[in-house]
């Protein structure tokens, strides 16, 4: 028996973790917010690392690992506010294709994701609580109307939700598509809007199962991206105190201040090993995956925010400027935290999917 | 990540079901203390190695070697089949443990295995009046006079002192000594003279503790633990021992599945409480931070097996972490229940014997007890952040005015 990670887990969150420390502080970060930098370098190191093929079968040029991997590695991101696509690029849609690809459509796109040559945003959210008239309609393989927010947007590939729950491939080319960005609090990670005009699609063949599994892979990777994102910044918070002085004492002297970060250490902690057994549970194809996917993605949401304002709150004013730079990570802990279902949302289905309740009115259209 | 047990695990966790079976109707429910058919399914359990697993024969155990997975099987399956895993209390969870650590082979030979067997019951004397969370502040003193130790003071906090035939007892010994080096760790017996106890009735209307008071008492002076002064840390290396048993994630689970039964039987203008979104939402809420505690514990189970050391902030947050969310999950029930969750003692509306209310109450006092939640984050921040101590200030009794 043994509940932790391997050597090569391990090595492989350090090394993504030396990337970002290496390649991409602060700074880059910020060059990046203001659009004087595309991350480019930064997702070409990540590819040559075989990030990008981490879910893809070895068939299809990829590494074969699971979720758990999948999740470190989001973790890593996180926990250094990377601005490349990871949850649908690299997570959601090769699952969707791995799933229900034809071998035509595997062999066609598999290859070049995981080769970092193009990149694959997903449009799913009108799965997980649909926002204003947005909605997808197909018909007779063309798909018209509108999905409002598409994760890792800017994509060369997108998979796209339809009202049924059926599952599509767009190309960012196809006529009669439109993308629009979408600007949010979160200046990290690219969000937009997809509008279709009788678009040409190719649909994937996916049980309703599998389509709420790839909706959960993607909650637990968005959960440990959290949990990277609130550890740096409870890691901040204790460096912070511990230099600051007021009254002629290090403010991490003071029992409140102890007090807050001991608050988030220990609400936190815990944490880690709930996104591991996600990943394992998922990996091993165990009965609690789902439940699990649904209450790491809605506890983490809970515990990150937490994290995220009292490591502010820590730093006193200077937690407010743009200075520290701490909000990067805020924001980035505020977006995981609406992405792929509200906390409340998950909560509810995860009653749903425990037979605690029988109404269906709110429940997941796929699962 | 390979949470599958093992072959060998599996053939002993197939030997364990089978002797819950075979025991299945013999085995006494809620066995009265020293009672006769608690002695006796206290000596099959150590018989069968279900209990005492790992204490060598000559004291009265099994005589087992460690294996934490067994351990957990055994505990896991007893529960599971609501069997009586043996006697509690601090004289086997406290007191023998530090006797196999720091007692003499006399020691040994002469307590643990009645303690074991049930036959001798135990009390702990730490906390006193002035002495809680500062808890090496204590002042009862013991004076060594010819061949007897002279105790004098006051404990509180003392569970089943009433009951108990002896008390493992911190007292202070050199009063000139730095306070963690003047402590010594005495056993006595609760028959001798100069012992007053008097019961402390608490806020769950039972008395779960009590106040233990010496008055001359005079104790032979080889029945200490450790050498003179050195009680601090004999002490200490079973404290640890304690905060982790306040915040098992599996009677967490226990409770929190009856939890659920509760929101689901219970009605409000007819609808069942499960249906009412806001109270379905906390309660799925505390399902997800249980799950969290269920996977911190796994981690901290795989460490001790592996001997891998790591993360000793895992250990470190459970009991705050536990018994706050217990005290929350007892809560949640009673709310579910409304003015129902108000019945007490014998009121007919009464759910669950009344363990709601009572938990809730009894949670509280454990966020309390035990290193209280404050001294918990300080020890967090101090040992696993690394964060400075709060520099001393003058005691109180200096400052003019001060109580």
């Amino acid at each position: 028996m043994e509940f932790g990670l391997s050597e090569e887990q391990t090595l492989l969150q350090d090394s993504v973790k030396r990337l970002l420390t290496e390649q991409y502080p602060l700074d880059s970060v910020r060059a990046y917010a203001a659009g004087d930098d595309d991350a480019g370098k930064l997702r070409t190191s990540l590819a040559q690392m075989g990030i990008t093929a981490l879910l893809i079968d070895e068939a299809h040029a990829g590494v074969g690992l699971g979720l758990l991997d999948a999740a470190l590695v989001a973790e890593a991101l996180g926990s250094g506010t990377a601005p490349v696509p990871f949850a649908a690029s690299v997570v959601m849609v090769p699952r969707a294709l791995m799933l229900g690809g034809s071998d035509d459509q595997k062999d066609r796109w598999l290859p070049q994701l995981a080769a970092g040559e193009i990149t694959a945003g997903a449009a799913l959210s009108e799965l997980t609580g649909a926002r204003q008239d947005a909605s997808v309609e197909a018909n007779n393989g063309k798909l018209t109307g509108r999905s409002m927010f598409v994760i890792d947007f800017d994509a060369d590939i997108y998979l796209v939700a339809d009202v049924n729950g059926q599952l599509h491939i767009v190309e960012a080319s196809a006529s009669g598509l439109t993308q629009a960005e979408f600007k949010t609090v979160d200046a990290t990670r690219k969000l937009g809007e997809l509008k279709f005009d009788n678009v040409e699609a190719e649909p994937l063949n996916c049980t309703p199962e599998q389509v709420a599994s790839i909706l959960d892979w993607g909650r637990v990777v968005l959960a440990a991206d959290s949990l990277g994102a609130a550890q740096t910044m409870l890691d901040q918070a204790v460096a912070y105190a511990m230099q600051r002085e007021q009254f002629n004492r290090v403010i991490a002297s003071f029992q409140a201040v102890k007090h807050m970060c001991a608050e988030m250490a220990a609400s936190l902690e815990p944490c880690r090993a709930m996104v591991w057994y996600a990943g394992y549970s998922a990996d091993a194809q165990l009965e609690d995956s789902r439940q699990y996917a649904l209450h790491t993605k809605a506890h983490l949401s809970e515990v990150s925010q937490f994290v995220a304002r009292t490591a502010t709150e820590v730093h006193g004013g200077m937690g407010f400027t743009d200075l520290v730079g701490l909000h990067y990570w805020f924001k980035r802990i505020g977006a995981n935290r609406q992405l792929l279902g509200s906390p409340e949302r998950l909560r509810n289905d995860a009653a749903l999917d425990a037979d605690l309740i029988r109404e269906q009115n709110t429940k997941e259209k796929v699962a | 990540m390979d949470l599958s047990y093992g072959k060998e695990y599996d053939t002993f966790r197939t030997e364990v079901l089978s002797f819950l079976e075979q025991h299945k109707d013999s085995a006494p429910k809620n066995p009265a203390l020293r009672s006769p058919e608690a002695i006796a399914w206290q000596k099959t359990l150590i018989d069968a190695g279900y209990f005492a697993r790992t204490i060598p024969s000559e004291f009265g155990g099994h005589g087992g070697q460690p294996d934490i997975l067994k351990s957990r099987i055994i505990a896991e399956e007893f529960a599971r089949a609501r069997m009586h895993p043996g006697m509690g209390g601090q004289g086997i969870s406290m007191l023998v443990p530090t006797l196999l650590e720091s007692g003499t082979e006399e020691q040994k030979k002469q307590f643990i295995e009645p303690t074991l067997h049930g036959e001798m019951l135990w009390c702990q004397g730490y906390s006193e009046p002035g002495a809680g969370s500062d808890l090496a502040a204590l002042r009862t003193a013991a004076v060594l006079d010819g061949d007897e130790w002279v105790i004098n003071g006051q404990k509180i906090w003392t569970s089943t002192a009433h009951l108990a035939d002896w008390i493992f007892c911190l007292v202070r010994t050199e009063p000139d000594a730095p306070k963690h080096q003047g402590i010594s760790f005495l056993l006595f017996s609760m028959d001798t003279p100069g012992i007053e106890i008097r019961p402390l009735v608490d806020m769950t209307g039972n008395a779960n503790f009590n106040e233990v008071f010496f008055t001359d008492v005079r104790v032979p002076k080889g029945q200490i633990v450790g050498a003179r002064g050195e009680g601090w840390k004999v002490a200490n290396t079973i404290l640890k021992h304690e905060r982790g048993s306040l915040a098992d994630p599996n009677a967490m689970q226990h409770r929190l599945n009856g939890l659920i039964e509760l929101l689901e039987t219970e009605t409000v203008d007819g609808t069942r409480v499960i249906d009412i979104p806001s109270f379905r939402d906390r309660l799925m809420k505390i399902s997800g931070r249980v799950m969290a505690a269920k996977c911190n514990d796994l981690r901290l189970l795989s460490n001790s097996i592996n001997k891998t050391g790591g993360s000793p902030l895992a250990g470190m947050v459970t009991k705050l972490q536990g018994t706050e969310l217990r005290h929350e999950l007892e809560s949640l029930a009673i709310d579910a229940m409304g003015e129902i969750g108000l019945a007490f003692g014998d009121n007919p509306h009464l759910r669950g014997g009344g363990s709601w209310q009572y938990q809730y109450m009894y949670f509280l006092g454990l966020i309390i007890g035990g290193g209280t939640s404050q001294i918990q984050k300080n020890i967090i921040s101090e040992r696993a952040l690394g964060m400075p101590k709060e520099p001393k200030i003058p005691a109180a009794k200096n400052q003019k005015g001060a109580a």
